[in-house]
């Protein structure tokens, strides 16, 4: 379970201050798929960062799993991260100069598990995601889908209770999009909680629950609403 | 891990053999100049008879004018005069003990197509062998009998048994040296201390002599005196002697002591000594008894000399510059790399794992540079012999310790230099980079 108390983030520079959250309130249940929608530089990447532990917050409670994150050194985020969490980026975040099989390892190196158990976590990471015959290939050997694939099959070896995903199909048509929800919404069916940030109303529609964040504030979308509409009517605001 | 980050740091490098190559060639040109300075001198303060360096002293008592010191500030001669040679041994108040000085004279082979040559002598007493320890080919040092009875023994150096006897054992055969014929009684192996602690008067790196006699031969063959001579007076007259007798300081005299804490009773012995020549009207200067064991009598007589520490300080500082330019290739690297170090942030890289992670990648720039350096500093020494030639025989081999110390060094400085950028590498805001890759 990820549980945000009243959280709040602030940018500051020398002259400018930008609330990015503010009284930020969000319960994710085990299981859940939370589709995250709002209009531009309304804090949806933010409370994904600060969710994924990639970014802290000044002022309230983040309880993940039912531990209370705050004090939490470098090394206790990391290993909660590397255990806890996976990430799928936008623009997939491959390492180019390794092969699937390499990129699909780094978090498990991190993890401490043997070669024999890595080895099989990544043969069934990338059998989930349908490339499990591609492993010697290069990410510039693959499409856009493909890759995003792989960041996926990353994000799934270490069996994380979550998985953050931020714009997973910003970078692909719509197609290539289409297979890469499919194939979140299995994982999601197969236990994963997942919590996906996206601007595409179409796609959030697929998610079981919605929010909409607002000037870093979040309001639970109810079913039915028509996401689109409450994006056209926040920009006119 | 640690071969899992050794191997991304070889994917690494490989992928920018421009930027890697300028890093090697940065740490390589650094430690090739540190190493060369370094190397020699080290070799000019090495310890050179580290069994027994604590117990062997140089002795210096002050002779010197009552108007004015040897040395300033108020330091005693760095030799000691025929007198002291040989009444300080005589008197047989340490373990052992050798009085020494150099001479010359010419040696006449047998074999009718070899010429007469001028050789260089060592004339010293029969402890010097057992002291110094020069290892012996054939037979062994003269006995203290025979310093007593001044028989015409000598001792060879490999060089001038090869030179003489073709390399053959000459023990029992003769020798004839300035019309005298001596026994030959032992050959030396090869044997160059460097430095040449025992007599640092005619230079601390200078070769060591061709043969060895008795010391008492000097008074009763007349032997000429080579190497520094120095008086503070005339010579009463112009007589061999009178020059024996004189207060002119030219021959060296060392002790050895079973406990080096012997030294306060010899030091009350000279103090002694030296009070009775005062009696007869020798040493108007006060009492200034000194004892100094060898590494303390290198440093005492400077032996590594100033414009090669200075060398060494100004290789060091050129390491710093290249060690400055590798942080800046370095940071140029890591920038380049953001995305890299944030995603794997992200992941459940720790500060501190990257930190391993990419000092690991440093230390094998480190290795490489260090052999790069070690190379460039072999040419450097053999650029250096070509130059000055014999002088620096013996001070410009890179031995193991130097190796090991050049890639000690490249590995320990690389990682410094890696410390900076990967620190700020590691600091960045993962957010920001994963975003915008």
């Amino acid at each position: 379970m990820l549980k945000m108390t009243s959280v709040r983030k602030t940018f500051r520079t020398d002259t400018i201050e930008t609330h990015a959250l503010r009284n930020f309130d969000l319960q994710v249940e085990e299981g859940d798929f939370v589709a995250v929608t709002g209009p531009s530089g309304s804090g949806k990447t933010t409370f994904l960062n600060v969710a994924g532990l990639l970014e802290t917050f000044d002022e309230g409670d983040y309880q993940l799993d039912g531990k209370s994150v705050q004090g939490m050194n470098d090394r206790q985020l990391a290993q909660l991260r590397n255990e806890k969490i996976g990430f799928i980026f936008q623009s997939f975040n491959l390492l180019p100069d390794l092969n699937l099989f390499d990129n699909v390892d780094v978090p498990l190196r991190y993890r401490g598990f043997n070669s024999a158990e890595r080895k099989q976590r990544i043969e069934q990471a990338l059998e989930t995601v349908g490339l499990a015959n591609r492993m010697g290939h290069y990410p510039a050997q693959l499409s856009g889908g493909q890759q995003q694939r792989v960041a996926i099959a990353r994000a799934l070896a270490g069996s994380p209770r979550f998985l953050l995903a931020d714009e997973p199909t910003g970078n692909l048509d719509s197609n290539m999009a289409s297979g890469v929800l499919d194939l979140l919404s299995e994982i999601n069916a197969q236990g994963t909680t997942i919590i996906m940030v996206t601007h595409d109303p179409s796609l959030a529609q697929r998610a079981q629950r919605n929010i909409f964040v607002r000037d870093g504030q979040v309001t639970e979308v109810q079913t039915g609403t028509n996401i689109q509409e409450l994006l056209q009517q926040t920009a006119q605001v | 891990m640690i071969a899992y980050y050794g191997r991304l740091a070889l994917l690494s490098l490989k992928k920018n053999v421009l930027l890697t190559g300028l890093m090697i060639a940065a740490i390589g040109l650094g430690i090739g100049a540190a190493m060369t300075t370094i190397t020699v001198n080290y070799l000019m303060s090495a310890d050179p008879i580290p069994n027994k360096s604590e117990r062997l002293f140089a002795v210096q008592v002050d002779n010197w004018s009552p108007n004015e010191a040897y040395d300033e500030p108020n330091l005693p001669p760095d030799q000691v005069t025929w007198l002291e040679a040989t009444q300080l041994t005589e008197a047989k108040m340490a373990y052992r003990q050798a009085g020494m000085g150099t001479s010359y004279g010419v040696i006449e082979p047998k074999g009718q197509d070899q010429k007469p040559y001028l050789a260089s002598v060592r004339i010293t007493y029969a402890d010097f062998f057992p002291m110094f320890e020069p290892p012996f080919l054939y037979g062994s040092g003269w006995t203290a009998q025979a310093d007593e009875a001044r028989e015409l023994v000598i001792v060879l150096s490999k060089e001038a048994n090869n030179e003489i006897f073709g390399g053959a054992n000459s023990v029992g055969e003769t020798v004839t040296f300035s019309g005298n014929v001596f026994r030959v009684v032992g050959v030396l192996d090869e044997w160059e201390p460097k430095p040449k602690f025992f007599d640092l008067a005619t230079g601390a790196f200078n070769d060591m002599e061709d043969v060895y006699m008795p010391y008492t031969l000097k008074q009763a063959l007349e032997l000429d005196t080579s190497g520094n001579n120095n008086c503070w007076k005339p010579i009463a007259e112009e007589t061999f002697q009178a020059f024996l007798n004189s207060e002119c300081v030219n021959s060296q005299f060392w002790v050895e002591f079973e406990d080096p804490d012997d030294k306060h009773a010899y030091l009350d012995f000279l103090h002694n000594y030296v009070a009775e020549q005062k009696q007869l009207g020798r040493f108007p200067r006060e009492q200034n008894n000194r004892l100094h064991n060898v590494m303390e009598w290198l440093e005492y007589q400077e032996v590594v000399a100033d414009d090669a520490q200075m060398m060494m300080y100004m290789a060091l500082m050129f390491l710093i510059v290249c060690l400055l330019n590798t942080i800046a290739l370095l940071l140029a690297k890591f920038t380049g790399r953001f995305g890299e170090i944030a995603l794997r942030r992200a992941v459940g890289a720790s500060r501190r794992t990257l930190m391993l992670h990419y000092s690991v990648e440093a230390a094998i720039v480190g290795v490489l540079g260090g052999l790069v350096g070690l190379i460039l500093a072999w040419l450097g020494l053999q650029g250096i012999s070509a130059l000055y030639g014999d002088s620096t025989e013996g001070l410009t081999s890179l031995d193991g310790t130097m190796i090991a110390v050049g890639f000690a060094l490249a590995i320990v400085s690389s990682i410094l230099a890696a410390l900076y950028p990967t620190w700020r590498a590691c600091s960045i805001a993962p957010a920001g980079q994963l975003k915008t890759q």
